[in-house]
């Protein structure tokens, strides 16, 4: 991909790397239409509400310390800065550091519509400088000023001569994608284009992209055998801290959807090797990832070494209770970086993935690749139906209802309490390291055996919900509100 | 015009999702990019029968903010009448529809012949907050879906009260109101909550009178309602909360409804036996511990600064420091507001401040002299705040990361005695 910082535009991942939302298939059909170029994305006639890219584009922004984001739009645009607000203040606090970034609105009106308030926006951007003094300033749009043409950009340009820290105008009006996850890549260009700064000296860091950085601790440990220091993004990141991140021996993430953007970006503007290899989930992917770190970072003696003495601890455990999962079927329902990666560890534990959704697919990574986790999967012979499909709760009880699984894996907020209305065990994969080496694998193993054990919840619950979809539906395709991209 | 929203504690008008979705079988159909559903709902309380990931949402893009987005709407009410199971679908704007020019009404007005009832209201972003957009969700069903009765149903009285979801104890609340009414003889009708529903509203035109238990949220409803359906209203500012308001409540409710006097009384006495048998067991507990002191500090909306503030002062015997009303109160209902505000007892009168800038908040704190350790019920901002101050503080609007409510309430006076159990919770974890 070519990246140009100049412009606070990033183009959306349908047109860049031409991600989709709407397919029904096998996950081999997907990967050969990706690659000889003929999967188009199918629109719906009918859908359920979503995700908003802004949401993940200032939630990445508002978990640095001590920064402040101005969503320039109504109330409800803005009213992430609650949740931002408390996540700040509980990160920092078992970080053991401070948090004092604001996250502000502007309450546009019906006016402001049809006048606009680029003023106003200004004299907020100089006065949220005036009191809290932050380290770096975001200013974001929304679907209403974007529509009416409110020039973000000009205001940003025009104040910066009176602020004194990095401000990036961040365009993030939510119906340019149904795609959330560009809201990473928003959020990646933001920081690259205003604080990111290049290489003065190489460093013995890693960039290590993640959400909420539970597994910190560990990760810490892990790599100080290898001699390297990760840096987590963006949860409780300092301005200074991400200032140098161009000067980090290579970039790795948890997610590849979360990282892909900042990691290629880096890659081509500075030279810091990306870690494409599968993700830490599982297994193989845990040895693949730490090979791959340790071939970057010149450490592979080092790498093997841990790799040795960790199988010795785990594998043993880990084979013991696979005895106990084997036959069990399961459908799971997630972001792209993950479906494909935790259909993986499944397969590793001997449980049946039926059908894998992911909530978008990109066809090719910003380097031009199929995503490696699903080469991987294609390479060892595995195969399953799949759909993409934007949380599309409706589908996803369709097919829990026609399946009938042992288990359902979702890793988003809301999506897992259907399926236990269904009647169906669910586990919430909600912390990106759920799944993360030997360690959480054998975790991840022994609740998902916990859960199918005590269905007690779910059947007592499912007994007495009567679930909200029609019987109509329930008798339908699960494609049947998919329909060809009108060219 | 645009202003600086710094610790913001409400959402837009689109928030009103969360009024429908609080009628039992009510599901909203939004005209709206694919993510203000999931930006508008709490994750608390929020997967009953229908979530906010169930919502139809047309989740426009790009090409609909050019070309319109009214043909994906008709598609999105048609199918959602085929796919969910629901009693009334009503159908709620975002800003990009309002903005370009959809005729939503035109597009719902091709479904008067469905099986089921689906209405819509204007609920942009911009036209103002989720206060104002629950009112406009109660409009809309006055307006296309309510028609006038001939019929009155003896001591039929609908209850409102404020705004579901963004009222942590709205549940709870609703349920006790209708509780009292009950003992003194009437028959409340409520649309929101458990059991509650287009049954609910069916009723409504059926009533002698229509209670609004609110500041000023709903006032226009009842205007309407009096108007359109021939309902009178008695207007009750103040949440009922503790002995206190909650018999002068029940006093002006039954004269209103033309209840016997010694009815009222009774119920009254009965109440009150009880509260002050719990009060006496703990008044040792409120005079002699170390930290909470005379003087509070509510931050909240309308409703609830002027309910806990009589409740502090009229019950407890507390002294309100400057109180804040943070729900953006339109202009035209704040003199009535700041007079309640007035009406304590021993003529002690609050200063109250509408205000919707956090900051601006948080200085006037710092600068009062509460005479020891502040006691602050607020948002969750006022948290650290508090701490800073070394006060006690309670989490009692949102946004709430504090507290956990299933079907508490603090309104009555059950729920006076919970919101003591609240504060003094809060107080015995620190001996001074």
């Amino acid at each position: 991909m070519s990246i140009n910082l100049e412009s606070s535009n990033v183009a959306t991942r349908e047109n860049r790397i031409g991600s989709i939302t709407g397919y029904i298939g096998s996950l081999s059909d997907l990967a050969k239409q990706s690659e000889c170029g003929t999967l188009k994305g199918c629109s719906r006639c009918f859908s359920q509400s979503s995700t908003c890219l802004s949401s993940c584009a200032l939630a990445q922004l508002s978990a640095i310390r001590d920064v402040a984001v101005i969503h320039h739009g109504p109330a409800g645009c803005s009213v992430a800065s609650a949740s931002a607000y408390y996540l700040d203040k509980v990160m920092a606090k078992k970080r053991g550091v401070t948090n004092d970034t604001v996250y502000v609105g502007t309450d546009m009106n019906e006016n402001d519509t049809i006048f606009g308030s680029t003023e106003a926006l200004r004299n907020i951007i100089l006065e949220v400088n005036k009191r809290y003094s932050p380290k770096a300033i975001f200013v974001t749009s929304s679907c209403a000023t974007g529509i009416i043409g409110e020039d973000i950009d000009s205001v940003v340009d025009d104040v910066r001569d009176e602020i004194d820290v990095p401000i990036a105008a961040v365009h993030c009006e939510g119906f340019k994608s149904r795609i959330w996850a560009t809201g990473f890549d928003i959020s990646d260009h933001a920081v690259l284009s205003s604080i990111v700064k290049p290489p003065k000296q190489k460093r013995n860091t890693i960039n290590f992209k993640n959400f909420y950085e539970s597994a910190r601790p560990e990760i810490i440990e892990i790599f100080r055998n290898f001699d390297l220091e990760p840096i987590f993004l963006y949860c409780n990141s300092t301005v200074e801290e991400l200032s140098h991140i161009s000067e980090s021996l290579a970039t790795t993430c948890v997610c590849g959807t979360l990282g892909n953007y900042l990691g290629n970006a880096l890659e081509e503007k500075y030279g810091v090797p990306y870690v494409r290899s599968i993700n830490q989930c599982g297994i193989s992917g845990f040895e693949t990832w730490l090979r791959e770190i340790g071939k970057v970072t010149d450490r592979s003696d080092k790498v093997e070494k841990y790799i040795e003495e960790q199988r010795a601890i785990y594998i043993p455990q880990i084979e013991e209770i696979k005895k106990e999962l084997k036959g069990l079927r399961a459908v799971i329902g997630m972001g792209p970086g993950y479906t494909f990666e935790v259909s993986r560890v499944l397969n590793e534990l001997g449980i049946e993935v039926v059908w894998a959704l992911a909530w978008h697919y990109d066809k090719k990574y910003e380097n031009g690749d199929v995503p490696p986790s699903m080469k991987y999967l294609l390479d060892n012979e595995i195969d399953f139906e799949a759909s993409v499909a934007d949380q599309q709760n409706f589908e996803v009880m369709n097919i829990l209802h026609k399946y009938q699984p042992d288990l359902y894996l979702s890793r988003h907020p809301g999506s897992t309490v259907w399926a236990i209305k269904n009647g169906t065990p669910a586990v919430f994969v909600a912390d990106e390291y759920m799944l993360f080496g030997y360690k959480h694998t054998l975790e991840f193993a022994k609740t998902i055996l916990d859960t199918i054990r005590n269905r007690s919840f779910e059947s007592n619950l499912a007994k007495r919900v009567k679930l909200p979809y029609t019987d109509w539906w329930y008798k339908q395709d699960v494609g049947t509100f998919l329909e060809e991209v009108k060219k | 015009m645009a202003k600086l929203l710094d610790k913001q504690r409400y959402k837009c008008a689109l928030g009103a999702m969360q009024t429908v979705q609080a009628i039992t079988r009510a599901i909203p159909v939004l005209h709206s990019g694919p993510g203000c559903a999931q930006k508008l709902s709490d994750s608390t309380g929020g997967s009953g029968y229908f979530s906010p990931n169930i919502f139809p949402c047309t989740s426009i893009n790009e090409k609909d903010v050019v070309f319109g987005g009214v043909k994906k709407l008709e598609t999105t009410i048609e199918n959602a009448l085929k796919v969910i199971d629901a009693d009334l679908y009503v159908v709620l704007t975002g800003c990009i529809p309002e903005i370009v020019g959809d005729d939503t009404g035109e597009v719902v007005s091709r479904f008067a012949d469905a099986d089921k009832p689906v209405i819509y209201a204007s609920t942009a972003g911009f036209k103002g907050n989720n206060y104002k957009g629950h009112e406009q969700v109660i409009d809309a069903i006055i307006d296309q879906y309510l028609e006038k009765s001939d019929e009155r149903e003896k001591g039929l009285v609908n209850i409102w009260a404020d705004v579901p979801y963004q009222d942590l104890f709205w549940l709870g609340n609703i349920k006790e109101l209708e509780k009292l009414l009950v003992e003194i003889g009437l028959k409340p009708n409520t649309i929101f909550g458990y059991n509650r529903g287009i049954d609910n509203i069916n009723r409504i035109p059926k009533a002698e009178f229509n209670l609004l238990v609110s500041p000023w949220v709903s006032i226009g409803n009842m205007k309407k309602m009096e108007r359109k359906l021939g309902i009178p209203y008695l207007h009750y500012p103040t949440l009922p909360i503790g002995a206190y308001e909650t018999s002068k409540f029940l006093r002006e409710v039954g004269k209103f409804a033309g209840v016997d006097e010694a009815k009222i009384e009774a119920v009254i006495n009965e109440h009150e036996d009880y509260y002050y048998y719990l009060i006496e067991r703990y008044a040792d507990l409120f005079l002699e511990n170390r930290v909470i002191n005379k003087q509070f500090t509510v931050v909240a909306d309308a409703q609830y600064t002027l309910g806990i503030t009589k409740f502090l002062a009229n019950d407890l015997g507390l002294v309100p420091a400057k109180q804040f009303i943070v729900d953006d109160t339109p202009k035209q209902y704040r003199d009535a507001i700041t007079e309640e505000f007035k009406k304590l007892n021993y003529g002690i009168e609050a200063e109250v401040v509408f205000e919707t800038d956090g900051y601006k908040i948080h200085n006037q704190i710092k600068e009062h002299d509460y005479h020891g350790y502040p006691l602050i019920l607020g948002s969750y901002y006022e948290k650290e705040l508090a701490e800073s101050l070394q006060g006690n503080y309670l989490n009692i609007l949102w946004p709430v990361q504090d507290k956990v409510v299933l079907d508490d309430f603090y309104v009555g006076y059950t729920g006076g005695i919970r919101l003591i159990e609240d504060i003094y919770t809060v107080a015995v974890q620190r001996f001074n």
